[in-house]
């Protein structure tokens, strides 16, 4: 009996190896997706895992995938953290995914140069190293629609527009309360030149991910600060935490804005108070799309998804089917390119390059009016698009902005720059000679 | 010499001329050591009563907040599930006793310090898989918790202070008199103090271990969700209060491991110590001390009383 139970044991055993070992089916387009549905940042982790999940069901289940190959989609979860998001990528390495997601600033910076010797393009959809849009420099990675540096230039826009404009901000104080972690510090050389060269005050409010519910020494600083405005970069617990210091601190909720992370849930927490709260976004924030009903119709209503249908449309829920058509329309376009059905990461690195995701092709998605156009290139894999403000009005986001354009004359240069300082400081950081299809 | 006005003058110029702001820092800072203080009084009390320090109490917080409000959720009302949230900690007290420590007598201390290891990743894991592992909020009207502010125009300037918050400090208060009270002056009590200080003693008088640890774990399951109830009013109940929890750690360092009064003074300590270290000299080197600083203390505190404040001085023949 003991001899049978340690045979069966061993059989359990070795299958579960072989089967984690094993690439997807030759036939499929393996897709594999970092998320976090636990640990400390989870409120903000499920609901992108579950967009990124869902859509590309969605399309193996009403088209049998991409053009007719369907999508081996596998969840690997990262809690957010590097190790184990370096555990991810080196465990889904030997199945030949045509594209990584590490969904994490801390998880991308050391994938950045395995991405090249690998042969495997890394999407980090607004976030990672803002540097990374330069695509001469990094051929592997693509960080569309825009970095945190455009991110913050077009808070300072919005800010100076509230105050008659950029001239207008010289004297201002303006607080920066920030993740400790690598997003957080991303920004940080960009908003001193800028602080510099238009003239305003930042005031530093690093909250470290140990502290993230324990808000109440930075609020305190705010509160004998007193900055014209708070820029906030946060994520999980730290943004509704911060959201209800600042109610708690009385600070005008108008003039606290947030980069495009904080989710309806993050403000709700604090109640009607929150109302006011403004964040950037680049996409729509309801289920009002024929993409997110046809979602509903062959996921979510199927079965097959874990998402609640009230999640549908909401911000982040939304961010990851954003996330997860960018990843398709790379592979379809890798396929128009190469001929080829079942397409490799080198296919889909010159897929994403030439993406050019019109009006027209917005239609056709069902995303009509979800998010503007954008177009990458061999150069430019960022696309560096407009955003809007979004205010919070005590239960959901409405938009109270136009578009606003980053200050493409001011980020780009450093941008370069940057770019070009990561390739000096990294030894041997190798020159482009990867094929260019979109000049 | 600037740098030095800068630590030993300034701040101190502050304090004098916003009063208010001190206030509010040290209230936040006694609220913060409050807190910390009931965690820490749940490390002791295992700590006391089995020589093991339970690496779980961190995680026990969480799982006690989330299924109160993971069943307030589901549409059991408030009373209720807090009720039902105590059953489940009493449940868990039960189980650690027969599953983790029965089978674990007579072993090494490291042994069970890693058995908590290992409960602390179930209760993630089946926190996780019965309510999720997005953040929640703590029901705080249906709890009979009082919500808003109560201002104080005084000192020149505005002291708030959080109802929530002064309930938090109430009801810690009564729950650490309670405890004093249950250990000094109750059989139970005193039989948990017997286990402490002399497991073989305590057996050999009639005293039931099994029964002492299913008690003690029972009561460091109530104290956990008092602090997750609490905290979880202040922000969210999310996995990152478990984070949090190892705050104690310096308050233990500070108070002792095995003193309830060092686990509230030491709490109020690096409470207060962390908020004014942090607003007056935080700024200095750009702020974010805060999750260091309250070890800086507790080390400095060490020098001079390695036991700390209130540990047993422990003499041993070499």
């Amino acid at each position: 009996m003991r001899k049978l139970k340690k045979a069966a044991l061993a059989l359990i055993a070795t299958t579960a190896l072989a089967a984690s070992a094993l690439p997807a089916a030759a036939e499929d387009i393996f897709v594999p997706l970092f998320t976090y549905r636990t640990g400390p940042f989870a409120g903000s982790g499920t609901y992108i895992a579950n967009g990124m999940h869902d859509y590309l069901e969605m399309l193996n289940q009403r088209d049998g995938g991409i053009g007719g190959v369907k999508i081996a989609i596998e969840e690997c979860e990262t809690g957010y953290n590097t190790t184990k998001g370096l555990e991810c990528y080196e465990a889904v390495k030997p199945k030949h995914p045509v594209l990584v997601n590490p969904w994490s600033t801390g998880i991308t910076l050391p994938i950045i140069p395995k991405a090249a010797v690998d042969k495997i393009p890394v999407l980090s959809m607004a976030y990672g190293l803002s540097a990374s849009s330069e695509g001469d420099t990094f051929p592997w990675i693509f960080n569309p629609p825009d970095t945190y540096w455009d991110g913050m230039s077009m808070i300072i826009k919005y800010i100076a527009a509230q105050e008659g404009g950029l001239a207008k901000l010289k004297g201002k104080k303006i607080g920066y309360l920030y993740l400790d972690a690598g997003y957080g510090k991303e920004p940080l050389p960009f908003l001193a030149d800028l602080s510099k060269e238009l003239g305003f005050e930042t005031k530093l409010y690093p909250v470290a991910a140990a502290e993230m519910q324990n808000q109440s020494a930075q609020w305190l600083n705010v509160r004998r600060d007193r900055p014209d405005y708070m820029i906030m970069y946060g994520w999980g617990a730290m943004q509704p935490t911060a959201v209800k210091e600042a109610v708690k601190t009385n600070y005008p909720m108008e003039k606290f804005i947030s980069i495009w992370w904080p989710s309806e849930e993050d403000a709700k927490g604090a109640g009607k108070e929150a109302a006011g709260f403004k964040t950037l976004n680049w996409h729509a924030a309801t289920p009002d799309f024929p993409v997110i009903k046809d979602i509903e119709k062959h996921v979510v209503g199927a079965g097959k998804s874990q998402t609640p249908k009230d999640q549908l449309g909401t911000v982040l829920y939304n961010r990851g089917v954003y996330n997860s058509m960018l990843i398709a329309e790379g592979i379809r376009t890798a396929q128009k390119l190469t001929g080829k059905k079942v397409v490799t990461g080198e296919d889909v690195r010159r897929g994403m390059e030439s993406l050019n995701i019109d009006a027209a092709r917005l239609k056709e998605l069902g995303m009509d009016g979800f998010a503007g156009p954008i177009k990458l290139s061999c150069a430019d894999h960022n696309g560096h698009r407009p955003t809007f403000v979004q205010r919070f009005d005590g239960a959901k986001y409405v938009k109270v902005s136009d578009w606003i354009e980053p200050m493409h004359d001011k980020v780009g240069p450093l941008l370069k720059a940057d770019a070009k300082a990561y390739a000096e400081k990294n030894a041997g950081w190798p020159k482009r000679t990867e094929a260019c299809d979109s000049k | 010499m600037h740098l030095l006005y800068q630590i030993f003058i300034d701040p101190f110029m502050q304090m004098g001329q916003a009063p208010d702001l001190l206030v509010q820092t040290l209230w936040e800072g006694l609220v913060g050591g409050v807190l910390y203080a009931l965690i820490a009084l749940g490390f002791v009390l295992i700590f006391k009563a089995s020589g093991v320090f339970n690496f779980a109490q961190g995680i026990m917080m969480v799982f006690a907040a989330l299924t109160l409000v993971g069943l307030y959720e589901k549409g059991v009302p408030a009373p209720l599930a807090l009720l039902l949230a105590i059953g489940v900690m009493y449940l868990l007290a039960l189980g650690v006793e027969r599953v983790v420590l029965r089978p674990l007598v007579n072993q090494p201390d490291i042994m069970l310090f890693m058995a908590t290891f290992g409960l602390t990743y179930i209760l993630i894991g089946a926190g996780q898989l019965v309510f999720g592992g997005d953040p929640k909020e703590m029901p705080v009207a249906a709890l009979g918790l009082p919500k808003g502010a109560i201002d104080l125009k005084i000192l020149g300037g505005l002291v708030s202070l959080q109802k929530i918050d002064i309930a938090a400090a109430i009801i810690a208060s009564i729950m650490v008199a309670g405890l004093a009270v249950f250990f000094q002056k109750t059989r139970i009590g005193r039989a948990l103090r017997a286990v402490a200080d002399d497991h073989q003693a305590a057996l050999s008088v009639g005293i039931s271990l099994n029964q002492i640890w299913v008690i003690v774990w029972f009561t460091a399951g109530i104290v956990a969700l008092a602090t997750g109830i609490m905290w979880g009013a202040r922000s969210d109940v999310s996995f990152a209060l478990q984070v949090i929890s190892l705050k104690a750690l310096p308050v233990l360092i500070l108070g002792g491991f095995t003193s309830v009064p060092g686990a509230i003074v030491g709490g109020l300590i690096i409470g207060i110590g962390e908020k004014l270290g942090e607003f007056y000299w935080g700024p200095l080197v750009g702020g974010g001390i805060e999750s260091w600083l309250a070890y800086a203390i507790a080390l400095a505190f060490l020098l001079f009383k390695p036991e700390g404040l209130f540990g047993e001085k422990i003499i041993e023949r070499i």
